[in-house]
């Protein structure tokens, strides 16, 4: 993507959200307390992450490909599972990935 | 039983500003691996300001999708911010137009969780202002230490980097799949239904828009039922 169409998604990005925020200072508290939009704000998070990790972790374009992530995101899992620290999941996924490059040459 | 006074209060936020920095320097790392430059990752950092509609700007950009449908995720994922916003005005009671328009900007899941545990109005004040600097600031030097860290990466450091992006979406969605949130069942059939959607859809439309769509077909299939409900 252009330069310019980076700079119009984080702009517009930035403004939209920015308008969230300040609508639910702004508007009666009824219009928000819905329940679907409990229900998007419940399940929308959990369904578009993990949309973006199977994206992120196993497509290039429009094809689905297997690679060194796949072992990164495997370590990210186990380190996750033993409740291990932001920091340590994103250092052994890395150096996963990176071990996984080296290998596959 | 100690209540809980200033200084727990402001202690609480620096070390949640601390914490948060992480999030910040891998926000900067994903931004860069999406092609967005140091520029762009810190005006986001500055001016969206919630690090989970950053991170899915980012995500749908670096997935080769559309300018539209990365701002439409970040929107999604901005939703969360109006009910925060809901629940913290009868806390914070922002008074005229330019304090409710600076409030605004430092809604989001940290400080909303800060305000609504401080015991007081006045304590819940003080929690949302100094959590709102203390993460502001970290955020945002931390997003630009690691988009210019990222941005230097080559060779193996480089795939390093590939791997770490997917990792830190997933450290995002873990804790909702634990068991003590709040219908964690749910929430995993939710992930893995976004998961299968978005990989099944990635052949056949617009880089990005499968991200867009496995949301979209999700939240169709899991309408509330009154009868699933009572069980």
């Amino acid at each position: 993507m252009s330069g310019t169409g980076l700079w119009a998604a984080v702009l517009a990005g930035s403004i939209g959200c920015y308008l969230l925020k300040l609508a639910g200072l702004s508007v009666p508290a009824a219009w928000v307390e819905q329940p679907w939009v409990a229900r998007i704000v419940d399940f929308v998070p959990a369904a578009l992450l993990a949309a973006l990790v199977a994206v992120q972790a196993f497509t290039s374009g429009q094809e689905l490909v297997v690679d060194g992530r796949l072992a990164g995101l495997a370590v990210a899992a186990l380190a996750l599972a033993l409740r291990a620290p932001f920091i340590v999941v994103l250092l052994a996924a890395g150096a996963a990935g990176a071990l996984a490059h080296v290998v596959a040459g | 039983m100690s209540a809980p006074t200033r200084s727990t209060v402001l202690r609480d936020a620096i070390g949640l500003g601390l914490a948060v920095g992480l999030y910040g320097a891998a926000f900067g790392a994903a931004a860069d691996a999406a092609g967005l430059d140091v520029w762009q990752a810190m005006t986001l950092s500055a001016l969206m300001f919630t690090g989970a509609s950053q991170f899915a700007l980012v995500g749908v950009l670096g997935a080769g999708g559309s300018a539209l449908a990365a701002v439409g995720s970040a929107l999604l994922l901005g939703t969360r911010n109006t009910v925060y916003g809901v629940r913290l005005v009868p806390l914070l009671r922002p008074r005229g137009v330019l304090r409710r328009l600076g409030t605004a900007h430092w809604v989001i899941d940290e400080t909303t969780a800060l305000s609504i545990a401080a015991p007081d109005r006045g304590l819940a004040r003080l929690a949302f202002l100094a959590g709102g600097a203390s993460i502001f600031l970290m955020w945002n030097a931390t997003t630009a230490i690691g988009a210019l860290g990222a941005a230097a990466l080559t060779g193996p450091a480089l795939a390093a980097l590939d791997a770490v992006v997917p990792a830190a979406f997933l450290a995002l969605l873990w804790p909702r799949l634990r068991a003590g949130f709040p219908e964690a069942g749910v929430q995993l059939r939710v992930a893995v239904g976004g998961a299968v959607v978005a990989l099944a859809l990635t052949p056949f439309v617009p880089a990005g828009v499968q991200v867009i769509a496995a949301v979209v077909a999700v939240a169709l299939a899991g309408r509330p039922k009154p009868r699933a409900a009572a069980r």
